[in-house]
């Protein structure tokens, strides 16, 4: 197919950069100096319902953008993307990194009254981050017992090293603190406090009408002073992007998180004086499109073909044309966002090059007979508008080098029996998400010896002896130094080897009223208990 | 007594047909790749491979497809229709809590598309070939091919963010509590713009069989009696005419009944109404077994019973079809 064709999306991508580009700054004013005002309502698009809301025991943004406000985290992130204390006060790792301790803030109650103690965050941890978390299960896998000495006061006992780097980077996200009294008793998933959850944070839960909305209330006995500004958040459930849009210009929604409406009402919104169209406030939610080999295809086992495809595609041009400024070329698995662990593009690229792909793949010895070489499916995963038109670029330009690409598509729960348990696949594509620290959700991607079934890891049946070392070593390495030398190792290797393939980075985007103050802060924003947003008059 | 009886031999007759219904849906969701843990996963972002096994066994997936399907059956048989996997409580009282919205927003619609149809059909008829025909019947095809989504996002375009007559979506306003009257008022608001965007596909529908079955009426041969014993011609049309030409409007609404239960996931969407059509879509996608096949249950008595109130119907308007076709 002619690419040329695609010149049609040309000028909206354009307008959508200048658009965004004329947005990015204006959260600064947020910063003059105003006074913060009490009380007012806050809306909040919630695009797809969740089947609970505890954090302690979900990890994903859909729970964190309510659960957030009602329950707090041990540690979060600050403007800069470094750890600071909520629950915590203070904490210290012995040399060995075997002994972490956590000091607890005093004086902090629950919605219901109870006090809060470390005797909560070691029933948690124990029964909630190492059994049932997302995640939370691989990172406290060596979690032996949390000891409580006194109430203020929890001792996490490691079997291996846990380097403390790694632990407040993942605590963010998978640290949120639950009840013990409340969860004691009975089956954790089938308490209905998961749907009616009760915390410390600054909102208090109301009410949640199952497929309309949620209302959670300001706590007058928040612990931070004078905090919360806002009266009251309700999420309203929201399913059709479109509608969401006309929902903001409405007036009835203030607020629409992490990419939820369509890139192009985005880009609409962004030149409306109404509305801040951002992607500030969401860089710990990192995201990076892939291109995964399926290396039983004996074509794709081959290190040339892999290449091959890569040199095939022109990214540049796709980002430019059909992203704009909400992505950028992708260097591997570590995104330029995660300041910590980033190695710098100096790593194996594979820059478009048609010639030298035809040239690799002749090598390979697939030659082209009328045209083509080979047949592959593709599998695209149905979230994201850009994992679809990603896939029939993929398309186009593969066939230029004579590689025939079927697209097979299919919904949230087809596309992950298929890819990461039957393996029915050639190529998937899809996004991986970065989670602060390579350890938590990356490295699993390329560690061989992955259950079968398991999403979003290593199911391409690639193994690599020195790539395994290097993961394993790095995950246990206590030396901050030594261990960011490490993942730029791994970064090395991989690109070398390429069984998946990350040439694009993203960040959701925001999409906010005007009237918010101290909105999009900190990296992780959305996802934050919002104690110090308010709404100018 | 005999109504009664003859509603009891029709359920009766109608219990293999609705299990045959539930099996077909129970096997055709297996062939759908994924479950319901796996969509979980989509969902949570990711997990790891023993959270999956605890998972499954926690929804009862651990069992061989037969195992379930003897399960669920036997459930039915005791009238209980299983546990939702999305919303963590009975199915029972999921689809209960989302009729009242459904049936609201569908009995409006209907009623809506069902008058201003027969309306205009008959205007329509009157006039046929003349300029009302014309008119009434391009509108018509007009509604009938524009796609509802476009139908509703104009409709919150015009009417919410410039006009802000008329709330953009929900089923009613979460801001104020209000009660009695005040609510009903608040939630007929919320309804307008998804009554019309529904109403007016269904009405182009109306509208082209109530015109058809009128002109096809107007030809016969006791029209002509009815004119030449002189009658006046508004006479002939709601006497004559308008009766004989009902039926196929009822039996139009008895089939559409079965759509009602579905909803429409379209509306309900872009209105953001809390409808079966937007929970059916949502236990496909969720792999939710129980939720589906509740919903498909419930439908399939709905389609039985309306069907049956429209054979009644049938006898009411036309005396010749006794009511138990003996």
């Amino acid at each position: 197919m002619d690419l040329s064709r695609l010149e049609i999306n040309r000028r909206t991508a354009l307008l959508t950069s200048a658009a965004i580009a004329a947005n990015v700054i204006n959260p600064m004013r947020a910063f003059a100096q105003e006074t913060p005002r009490k009380g007012g309502v806050f809306n909040v698009h919630y695009g797809a319902e969740q089947r609970q809301l505890n954090p302690s025991i979900q990890a994903s943004t859909g729970v964190y953008i309510i659960g957030g406000k009602i329950q707090e985290n041990l540690v979060d992130l600050d403007a800069n993307g470094q750890p600071v204390g909520v629950l915590a006060e203070s904490w210290e790792a012995t040399p060995d990194g075997k002994t972490v301790t956590f000091k607890l803030r005093k004086g902090i109650t629950w919605h219901d009254g109870k006090p809060f103690t470390s005797d909560d965050v070691a029933f948690t941890a124990m029964n909630m981050w190492k059994k049932i978390l997302n995640y939370g299960s691989t990172l406290q896998l060596f979690l032996n017992a949390v000891d409580t000495p006194d109430p203020q006061t929890a001792i996490f006992r490691y079997e291996r090293p846990m380097p403390l780097n790694l632990l407040l980077r993942a605590l963010p996200d998978l640290g949120y603190v639950s009840a013990r009294h409340l969860y004691e008793s009975g089956d954790i998933r089938q308490n209905p406090v998961n749907l009616a959850p009760v915390g410390t944070g600054p909102f208090k839960f109301v009410k949640y009408e199952r497929g309309q909305y949620i209302i959670a209330d300001r706590n007058p006995d928040y612990w931070r002073a004078n905090a919360p500004y806002l009266d009251r958040i309700v999420w309203k459930v929201i399913t059709d992007r479109a509608a969401a849009a006309a929902q903001m210009e409405a007036g009835e929604l203030h607020y629409s998180p992490f990419s939820g409406l369509t890139i192009s009402d985005m880009a609409r919104l962004g030149k409306d004086k109404r509305f801040i169209v951002s992607i500030k406030g969401n860089e710990g939610n990192a995201r990076t499109n892939t291109i995964e080999f399926n290396f039983r295809r004996k074509e794709l086992a081959d290190i040339r073909v892999r290449r091959a495809i890569a040199h095939a595609i022109n990214v540049p041009f796709f980002i430019d044309n059909f992203l704009g400024d909400f992505a950028k070329l992708g260097t591997g698995p570590i995104p330029s966002t995660s300041t910590d662990f980033y190695p710098g593009p100096d790593t194996p690229q594979y820059p478009y090059d048609k010639a030298k792909a035809i040239a690799l793949l002749d090598e390979a010895g697939f030659k082209a007979s009328g045209g083509n070489r080979f047949a592959l499916k593709l599998l695209p995963a149905p979230w994201g508008e850009d994992i679809s038109l990603w896939s029939t670029f993929i398309q186009q330009s593969l066939s230029e080098v004579g590689i025939q690409i079927d697209i097979v598509r299919n919904d949230g729960g087809g596309f992950l029996k298929q890819v990461y348990d039957d393996h029915a696949f050639d190529l998937a594509t899809g996004w991986h998400q970065y989670r602060n620290d390579p350890a938590v959700s990356t490295t699993v991607w390329y560690r061989s010896g992955q259950p079968k079934g398991a999403p979003w890891t290593n199911q391409w049946g690639w193994e690599d002896k020195a790539v395994d070392k290097t993961i394993d070593d790095a995950a246990t390495e206590v030396d901050p130094v030594k261990r960011k030398a490490l993942y730029a190792e791994f970064v090395k290797e991989v690109n070398t080897e390429l069984p998946v393939w990350m040439p694009i980075e993203q960040i959701f985007v925001t999409v906010i009223t005007a009237k918010a103050r101290n909105h999009s802060n900190t990296p992780r924003w959305g996802s934050t208990s919002w104690h110090d947003l308010w709404l100018s008059a | 007594m005999r109504i009664l009886s003859l509603a009891g031999r029709r359920l009766a007759a109608s219990i293999p047909t609705l299990f045959l219904i539930l099996i077909g849906v129970f096997l055709l969701l297996q062939l759908a790749p994924g479950d319901t843990v796996d969509a979980l996963m989509a969902q949570m972002g990711g997990g790891d491979a023993a959270t999956a096994h605890e998972l499954r066994k926690f929804y009862g997936l651990d069992l061989s497809v037969p195992a379930q399907l003897a399960n669920y059956l036997w459930h039915l048989m005791r009238l209980d229709l299983g546990f939702s996997s999305i919303y963590g409580k009975p199915v029972a009282t999921v689809i209960l809590e989302r009729l009242p919205p459904t049936i609201l927003l569908m009995t409006a619609s209907l009623s809506f598309a069902f008058f201003f149809g027969l309306v205009f059909g008959v205007i329509a008829a009157r006039g046929v070939n003349r300029w009302p025909d014309t008119v009434i019947s391009t509108f018509g095809l007009i509604f009938y091919a524009t796609p509802s989504f476009w139908f509703g996002l104009m409709a919150i375009v015009v009417f919410s963010v410039y006009l802000q007559w008329l709330p953009p979506g929900g089923f009613e306003d979460i801001g104020t509590v209000q009660t009695g009257i005040w609510r009903a008022l608040d939630i007929a608001a919320h309804l307008v713009l998804p009554t019309l965007t529904l109403g007016l596909i269904f009405l182009a529908v109306y509208l082209r069989i109530m015109r058809a079955s009128m002109l096809e009426v107007l030809n016969l041969e006791f029209i002509r009696t009815a004119r030449a014993k002189g009658l006046d011609e508004t006479h002939v049309i709601t006497r004559h005419v308008l009766r004989n030409a009902l039926l196929p409007m009822v039996t139009l609404i008895g089939l559409q009944a079965g759509t009602m239960l579905g909803g429409s996931v379209v509306v309900e969407s872009v209105f953001s109404l809390p409808g079966l059509g937007r929970l059916a879509y949502e236990s496909v996608v969720q792999r939710d077994l129980n939720t589906l096949l509740g919903i498909v249950f419930v439908s399939a008595l709905l389609v039985i019973v309306v069907n049956f109130v429209v054979d009644l119907l049938y006898a009411r308007l036309d005396p010749r079809i006794a009511a138990e076709g003996s």
